[in-house]
């Protein structure tokens, strides 16, 4: 305690404290809060049941009440702390509710039935979780099938935009053309094109392709990223050229070039834009909103979205699912997030 | 197996003109070096013949065959890089193999190939790790280890050794010797490196703006430069070169005038008008201090002595405000602004007529 | 353990490296009928086909869409009606007044997107640099506290709506928070003022690590040399800030400031999952608007809404050309950054 004390507390220079040191420390403490809080608040959220969300005042932790079989009664019967008349406390099991009067029975002794003033008992529980609101989805919705969709959109869609955004780096970076400049210009021109601005024009080919109501329509807009297409040539331009003519001395053809030399040698940029291209794809809801109008093509987000729609009072369905959307994107920061702050530093992509 | 043949060679980057009408034949085995101070297209040459550039006019063979519109990958021909350019995603026996497996030979072949260039260039120790951990030395033999299991027709070096410290180069320059003398394979070597040029070569291609300014052997080049260029850039310290005038013949030659009043006659049989502007070159190991006896001396103020111990280069200005060095034997006992009397024997002398050309006759 | 690892990875690349393989062959075959410029050729295509499908050619046909009108989807069902889409959405008597004008909807979507690009961008702007300067001080494990920072950057925006909408509802985290310090618990979805905060806090929230990140990145370039100095010469914190961080971190505020602005403009996932633009039109911000009118509402208008999206559009088109430019006097600077 004292050490993560003495953690918190170190101030600059280590003698006095600054008042910059109090900032720092105020500033510290309260963006864990505020950034973490929420997302901590609701994976808390997610595991309580539905009576307990209504709760007000909420409750730090999820609980479960407890219940018990008693003898006589067919269904378990829920267990209460109760303060009788005479100040003795007891934990007893509730038959049924009239008005503000409870019918209370206790567990060791099923046969007297004891009436309770509801005010003076409180329900018996102790920490647990209420799964049923991950496994329910799961089984009765189609959150299976949306989340098979965005695993497949996300991969297909980073794949492609590997293979096809290193092999146009690689003819930008790496051979003298006529129109290397202008294809530079296009695609940095479309840089200032976000999908927000195409979006009708980009619905019509969509849907003259036959791919509305399709993945694919889904995928293919997004793959041919300008900022892929930079930063892989960026990286690719460090390369030496020798080492491409001493590939082209042993015999090796312009795509074995690109494949045995340049790509494994681009690998570091290749792992962020697959992380980046990841992120996004997994993250996309405006333009998968418009493509998929069938339920059983939705991906998460936008199914995720709909639910939050249908079901505004069953939020211990949306909390739980959405704690399940956010999985992957944890997982991606917890252990690539080296990668990514390294990414975006050097190249402000986002 | 390995003669190459150059037939008025051109090359153009767009406007820019890199080399003019090379003509240049090679025989098998030798071992040529492209020098030339940079800029020259000494290495764009090498490329050419490499097939890693197209020539814009002019002929490339090999053996005899026509390759000039033939693809690097076809010609034959395996090429050590200024940088290496070693594949650092692979081992260094990946890095062997990786030309061979091109070429689709069966496996076992490729191991023999890989097992012998290993030896012969005592690398077998390290063929399981990668580029980035080895010393420069190591790299420099395993990219000539992967020219060689190539059995490459000619083996071009584009300065192989720049990239080593001083006392690294001298050896592998020695290696390199032994190599070439033990594979009898013909090489092209560029360098702007004189003396490695002067040590390697069987002959030296000196080149300038693109043109071959002289083919011949390193002594030869030496003894009897072709031109003022040859003159000034083969030879280190470079030459001392005297503005001169032609004095008349005089008996089986003819007589020059240099500073104010040196006089000497050379063995130069080409016919000059009298009063015609000449160059004398003389290099800095020919100068000596002047006896008293001596005819041909001539005056100079010392202005810096750099005594290397076993030789003292003398820098002078002589009469006219021209720099002349010297490079005495020993160690001489002078001091900055004494003056001096510098000799030396008219054989050594180089004259060149006003238009940069060696003089016929000497 | 290492060679097991190997070998997945081996077995697992050997259908891609066959595949690569097998293509070498015809590759081999088209290469020396064209050379390497058709290598380049055949590089580029795959790229430049669906970027060219999907972006270049719906970049140009948006401006046709702007044009014609109708409910139909394709372009030849689509009769010529000139400029009437930018007749209709540029026709107001008083130009701060929506109701003013003849579409409503789409000024009301001007001025909050305004409002709200000016306040978040603001407000962000200012938090992340004071996130960046406490990151840049002497602090252990500050990778860690990067971190703390950056994490709500990668969440999706549906995942960012729903936990606020869960932590700002009538009886949420925050308004028990509220609560317990005594105060009146607080309707801050279905305030109009409450709402538009909520859009404003709630982005910046999202976005605020990313740009922290940026400006740490710059901070970090600064010489330690320099604040060395500085204190050499005595000279006080505040004036140290002013003086030399200021200065030497004003390109990559600029850049911050103008990224920040480009996706402000855009904003609408998280916000739409917030209050779907509302209470009422009070969160109606651009995307959303040219998203209803496109898509969404029962009077499709795809014309209109190319029309939005172009003049949207145009004010992306002059903010990244300012950062474009700002980015090349960067890299010119020979910062490698």
């Amino acid at each position: 305690m004292k050490r993560i004390a003495e953690f918190l507390l170190r101030r600059r220079g280590g003698s006095g404290w600054h008042w910059t040191d109090i900032v720092t420390w105020v500033w510290l403490v309260g963006g864990l809060l505020i950034m973490f809080g929420p997302a901590l608040w609701l994976v808390g959220s997610s595991f309580k049941s539905p009576a307990q969300l209504a709760e007000f005042p909420p409750t730090l932790l999820p609980y479960v009440s407890q219940q018990a079989t008693v003898e006589g009664y067919d269904k378990p019967l829920t267990l209460y702390d109760v303060t009788l008349e005479n100040g003795e406390k007891r934990r007893l099991a509730e038959i049924r509710r009239i008005g503000i009067v409870a019918q209370m029975v206790d567990p060791e002794n099923p046969g007297e039935v004891i009436k309770v003033n509801i005010q003076n008992r409180t329900p018996a529980r102790e920490v647990g979780f209420a799964t049923e609101n991950y496994t329910e989805p799961f089984l009765h919705f189609d959150f299976l099938l949306y989340l098979r969709n965005s695993v497949f959109v996300t991969l297909m869609a980073t794949l492609i935009t590997l293979v096809t955004n290193s092999m146009a780096a690689f003819a930008l970076s790496k051979y003298q053309f006529r129109g290397r400049s202008l294809v530079m210009l296009l695609i940095l021109a479309t840089l200032m094109v976000p999908l927000s601005v195409i979006l009708v024009p980009l619905y019509s080919v969509i849907s003259a392709m036959g791919l509305f109501n399709s993945l694919w329509g889904v995928i293919l807009p997004t793959v041919a990223t300008p900022t892929g297409v930079f930063l892989l040539r960026q990286y690719m331009l460090t390369i030496p050229d020798e080492l491409l003519d001493a590939a082209r001395m042993d015999k090796a053809s312009e795509w074995q070039i690109y494949w045995r030399i340049v790509l494994p040698l681009t690998a570091p940029a290749l792992a962020v834009l697959a992380i980046f291209s990841v992120v996004w794809r997994w993250n996309d809801f405006l333009w998968p909103l418009i493509v998929l109008s069938r339920k059983e093509l939705y991906t998460l987000q936008v199914g995720l979205n709909t639910y939050a729609g249908e079901l505004n009072v069953q939020w211990h369905f949306i909390l739980a699912m959405t704690v399940v959307t956010m999985i992957p994107v944890v997982l991606v920061f917890i252990f690539l997030q080296r990668f990514i702050t390294a990414g975006i530093a050097g190249s402000g992509l986002k | 197996m390995g003669r190459i043949t150059l037939s008025d060679i051109c090359k153009s980057f767009g406007a820019v003109h890199v080399l003019h009408g090379i003509d240049l034949d090679i025989a098998e085995g030798e071992l040529v070096v492209f020098v030339g101070p940079s800029g020259c297209g000494k290495s764009t040459l090498l490329r050419l013949i490499a097939g890693l550039e197209k020539p814009t006019s002019g002929k490339i063979e090999i053996n005899g065959n026509d390759v000039t519109r033939v693809n690097a990958a076809d010609r034959g021909l395996a090429m050590v890089f200024q940088s290496y350019a070693l594949y650092p995603h692979m081992s260094v026996r990946q890095n062997m193999a990786f030309g061979l497996e091109n070429a689709h030979l069966p496996k076992s072949e490729i191991a023999d190939r890989i097992a012998e260039a290993s030896r012969m260039l005592e690398i077998g120790d390290y063929l399981d790790r990668r580029p980035g951990q080895l010393s420069g030395g190591q790299r420099q033999r395993v990219a000539i280890g992967r020219a060689i299991v190539r059995n490459p027709t000619a083996f071009l070096l584009d300065e192989p050794l720049s990239n080593l410290d001083a006392e690294l180069r001298v050896s592998m320059r020695a290696e390199l010797a032994s190599l070439h003398a033990r594979l009898k394979t013909t090489m092209i070597y560029v360098t702007h490196d004189q003396i490695e040029a002067m040590t390697l070569a069987d002959r030296i291609v000196v080149l300038r703006k693109g043109r071959i300014e002289q083919v011949d052997t390193p002594l030869n080049l030496f003894n009897r430069p072709a031109n003022l260029f040859v003159a000034g850039f083969i030879g280190a310290p470079a030459m001392n070169f005297i503005a001169a005038r032609s004095d008349g013949a005089g008996n089986g030659g003819t007589a020059f005038r240099y500073l104010d009043d040196g006089r000497v006659e050379l063995p130069v049989t080409e016919p000059l008008s009298n009063g015609a502007g000449a160059t004398l070159g003389i290099r800095p190991q020919h100068l000596r201090l002047a006896g008293n006896s001596d005819p041909a001396s001539f005056h100079a103020t010392v202005t810096l002595v750099e005594a290397l111990g076993a030789e003292t280069v003398v820098h002078t200005q002589v009469a006219g405000g021209e720099k002349m060095l010297a490079v005495l034997p020993g160690q001489a006992e002078l001091e900055r602004g004494e003056t001096i009397a510098l000799t030396f024997d008219p054989a050594n002398l180089h004259a060149f007529g006003e238009n940069g050309m060696r003089l016929a006759g000497i | 353990m290492g060679s097991l690892k190997r070998n997945i990875g081996a077995a697992l690349a050997a259908p891609v490296t066959a595949a690569a393989a097998l293509i070498d062959k015809p590759l081999r075959a088209w290469q020396s009928a064209t050379g390497t410029g058709g290598m380049a050729t055949f590089f580029l295509a795959p790229n430049m086909l669906i970027f060219g499908i999907f972006v270049l050619f719906p970049l140009v046909v948006n401006f046709v869409y702007s044009m014609t009108g109708g409910t139909a989807l394709f372009l030849p069902d689509r009769p010529f009606v000139g400029a009437e889409h930018y007749e209709r959405l540029l026709d107001c008597t008083d130009y701060t007044d929506p109701r003013s004008c003849k579409d409503d909807q789409f000024w009301i979507a001007v001025r909050n997107t305004a409002l709200f690009v000016v306040l978040q961008v603001g407000l962000m702007t200012v938090v992340a640099m004071i996130t960046a300067l406490i990151l840049n001080r002497d602090l252990r494990a500050r990778s860690f506290w990067r971190a703390v920072f950056f994490f709500p950057v990668l969440l999706s925006p549906v995942v960012v709506g729903l936990i606020w909408r869960w932590i700002l509802q009538r009886e949420g985290l925050l308004n028990f928070m509220l609560y317990e310090l005594g105060g009146e618990p607080v309707v801050w979805l279905t305030d109009r003022f409450w709402a538009f905060a909520a859009a404003v806090g709630v982005s910046i929230w999202a976005h605020v690590g990313f740009y922290a990140l940026i400006l740490l990145a710059g901070l970090q370039a600064i010489p330690r040399d320099l604040y060395e100095a500085a204190e050499m010469d005595g000279t006080r914190p505040g004036r140290v800030f002013w003086r030399i961080t200021l200065p030497l971190l004003a390109p990559n505020l600029l850049v911050v400031i103008v990224l920040a602005l480009i996706r402000a403009v855009q904003i609408f996932d998280e916000v739409y999952v917030l209050t779907g633009g509302g209470p009422g039109t009070s969160t109606l911000f651009l995307t959303q608007y040219i998203y209803e009118v496109g898509f969404a509402s029962l009077l499709r208008n795809p014309g209109l809404a190319a029309a939005a999206s172009i003049l949207m559009g145009a004010v992306l088109v002059v903010l990244t050309l300012i950062q474009l430019n700002l980015s090349r006097r960067n890299s010119g600077k020979g910062g490698g950054r």
